[in-house]
């Protein structure tokens, strides 16, 4: 763990804040501490708003749970409703559902990875790659990358949208959907809905292709800059399927170390309370979750696209297998430990998905009439996915009434917690140290923040609520030494 | 309504109303309730038939898809920073700080349709209802209520008249004087 999460004496170094961190999902803020001579002393990711999750769910009947947690996260929702339903599969019995609703439901979350992947690398990402990082700060977005590519811009704008539609024909509604039930789905596909997504599919596909190539390409111009920037080592923890093979939908939990060594492997994801343990500490809102036999300091572990293809022994679709080989290869027989390769994993993870979805597709049961199975009703309910953003855990207990009595939801940013805020250090260290703060430079934090896509998400959004400033504050006296605004168009000052 | 053809082939209604917002954070609720009650009135009238209310969590760039083929596009939205109980703007598209967030503004949205289809997006409007809590598990507050009920006052006159024209003065007198519920239109 990096030297920098508490700073001896901070009463007398200088405050910067971040906040909120942009084109990051939702609201984060970074406090660098900085002495007179703008050596960085601490460094700290904090979530601003604590979300009470599960005061929200408690007291509610568990069947209304599913449609519930999808108002948690603007972002997210088809995850917590997936996690949510699997966890009631158990309180109801269905310990296993039936091959349709299983393939439907996994049609829903490729589409979801799908779209969530590309509004990611599109929207929020890929300015980061497409622009040098002193570049005009107005042209460094969306509207910068589609002005200059807009190729690039268009093909995202479409693959989100084909993702959306996927969630849309599958869930039964584009938002809030129902189309998850306690023990499976309450519809199957029809021919004409099946022929409508195979439409546009080969192109998906494409798209998705010459995206890792797009990625590769950014990595071949800069292989240095790629592999030192907010790398750290790190234990990796996700979902695998019984024979190893990458399941964003089921598995058995798997965690390596740094060296790529299994700490355990194929665990009931029931029991992952035994394992996994979190740590409050007084300056953030969110816990910090860590491998209990490790403990807090060598147990903090990261999730995600880089965990999952770092953890998996074959991606089981073609297309997405060869390029995981091939990124594989970067490690040279450990795991990938490149904080900007999760663009890239995120990216191989993007084509399984549009390949995912081609294979559900062409199997006939996704037409099957058999959606619902129940069995003897239990008290608690475990749900785990590999979510976009990594591993997402739903526990439910219920009374005898069916009212949830007590949950519990470790989320996948949670779970990357300790590792953002390694990397944020390490590229405070690297790359602020001893310089005086430009705007470029902060961008620099975000962008170690943004490669792991994390939900900072309130799922409020009501007009006139972004804004952003940076303050440099004299910390022994309290007085503001220097304020970074950024404008409605994007462009920064100094004020005051 | 059953898909048909590609995602660039799907026919669509005229009009399109997209609200955005959380229905579980308090007065984040408006654009969706606001939605949901036109949807109520529209059961019960025959000539609403070419409009189509959809409503999402926030705006994204997907949403630039959803305004092909129309002719006229509504968002609506609760609000932080409108006067109460509600203000209504002709949009145009630009680039702003949205691409710092999780969710795109309206004008962002045109401005990402623009881009994608080098053609101006069709005409858009913005209401934007005034809010002011916006807490999880929050029920809308009496305040929101009130803005709520003016706001649908307001976009069922809207409904009557769906044509550039008359949402432009609308926008305008919307503009120099905030809409007083009490005062018929």
């Amino acid at each position: 763990m990096s030297t920098l999460e508490t700073a001896a004496q901070p009463e007398y170094l200088c405050r910067i804040a971040i906040d909120p961190l942009s084109r990051v999902e939702g609201h984060g803020k970074v406090t660098l501490f900085t002495d007179r001579d703008h050596h960085i002393r601490q460094a700290r990711l904090h979530i601003v708003e604590f979300r009470g999750f599960e005061k929200f769910i408690q007291g509610r009947p568990y069947w209304e749970v599913p449609v519930v947690v999808q108002r948690l996260c603007g972002i997210c929702p088809v995850s917590h409703n997936l996690a949510a339903s699997k966890a009631v599969d158990q309180l109801v019995g269905a310990h296993e559902i039936t091959p349709t609703a299983e393939k439907i439901r996994r049609l829903m979350h490729y589409g979801q990875t799908l779209q969530s992947h590309a509004v990611h690398f599109f929207h929020l990402a890929s300015p980061d790659f497409l622009f040098e990082f002193d570049a005009e700060v107005a042209r460094r977005n969306i509207g910068g990358v589609m002005a200059d590519y807009p190729d690039v811009a268009r093909q995202g704008v479409r693959l989100r949208k084909y993702g959306q539609e996927v969630i849309r024909v599958t869930a039964g509604k584009r938002v809030h959907g129902t189309g998850n039930v306690p023990g499976g789905v309450n519809k199957a596909l029809t021919l004409q809905e099946r022929n409508y997504l195979l439409a546009d599919l080969d192109l998906m596909i494409q798209w998705g292709r010459n995206i890792v190539k797009l990625i590769k390409q950014a990595y071949a111009l800069n292989p240095g800059y790629f592999s030192d920037f907010a790398t750290i080592r790190s234990n990796y923890l996700s979902l695998v399927r019984a024979d190893g093979a990458l399941d964003l939908y089921h598995g058995g939990l798997r965690t390596k170390n740094d060296q790529g060594q299994i700490l355990f492997d194929h665990l009931d994801y029931r029991r992952y309370a035994q394992v996994l343990r979190e740590q409050v500490k007084p300056w953030s809102y969110m816990k910090f979750p860590f491998i209990n036999s490790l403990g807090p300091d060598r147990g903090w572990y990261r999730v995600g696209p880089l965990a999952r293809i770092n953890n998996c022994d074959f991606i089981p679709t073609p297309l997405a297998e060869d390029e995981r080989r091939e990124f594989a290869a970067l490690g040279e027989g450990q795991p990938v430990h490149l904080t900007l390769a999760y663009h890239w994993a995120r990216m191989i993870e993007l084509l399984h998905a549009a390949e995912a979805i081609h294979e559900l597709l062409l199997d006939p049961d996704i037409f099957g009439d058999e959606l619902v199975v129940r069995g003897e009703m239990a008290r608690e309910g475990v749900g785990v996915i590999e979510a976009p953003r990594g591993t997402l855990f739903h526990h439910y207990r219920i009374n005898e009434d069916g009212l949830i009595e007590k949950a519990n939801l470790i989320v996948s940013t949670t779970n990357n917690n300790q590792a953002m805020n390694e990397s944020i250090r390490q590229v405070a260290e690297r790359y602020l140290d001893g310089k005086e703060l430009t705007e470029p430079l902060l961008n620099q934090i975000e962008v170690a923040v943004r490669a792991y896509d994390p939900c900072l998400s309130c799922a409020t959004h009501a007009l006139g609520q972004m804004p952003l400033y940076v303050e440099l504050v004299e910390a022994e006296t309290g007085t503001v030494m220097d304020c970074l605004v950024r404008d409605a168009d994007g462009t920064f000052r100094h004020s005051g | 309504m059953e898909p048909s053809g590609t995602l660039a082939e799907q026919s669509h209604s005229s009009l399109l109303i997209l609200a955005v917002g959380n229905p579980s954070r308090g007065d984040d609720a408006l654009g969706p309730l606001l939605l949901e009650r036109l949807a109520a009135m529209r059961e019960q009238r025959g000539d609403w038939n070419d409009i189509e209310l959809l409503t999402d969590f926030q705006l994204q760039i997907e949403h630039a898809v959803d305004l092909e083929n129309r002719a006229l596009a509504l968002f609506a939205d609760a609000s932080v920073s409108c006067p109460p109980p509600f203000q209504f703007t002709r949009l145009r598209p630009a680039r702003d700080t949205s691409y710092t967030s999780h969710a795109l503004s309206p004008t962002a949205v045109l401005h990402v349709y623009q881009q994608i289809n080098h053609i101006p997006p069709p005409p858009a409007f913005q209401l934007a209802i005034r809010g002011e809590r916006f807490e999880l598990g929050e029920p809308l507050s009496a305040a929101a209520e009130a803005n709520l009920t003016a706001a649908l006052a307001f976009a069922s006159q809207l409904l009557t008249m769906r044509d550039v024209e008359s949402w432009g003065q609308f926008a305008e007198v919307c503009q120099n004087s905030p809409w007083n519920p009490f005062t018929p239109m």
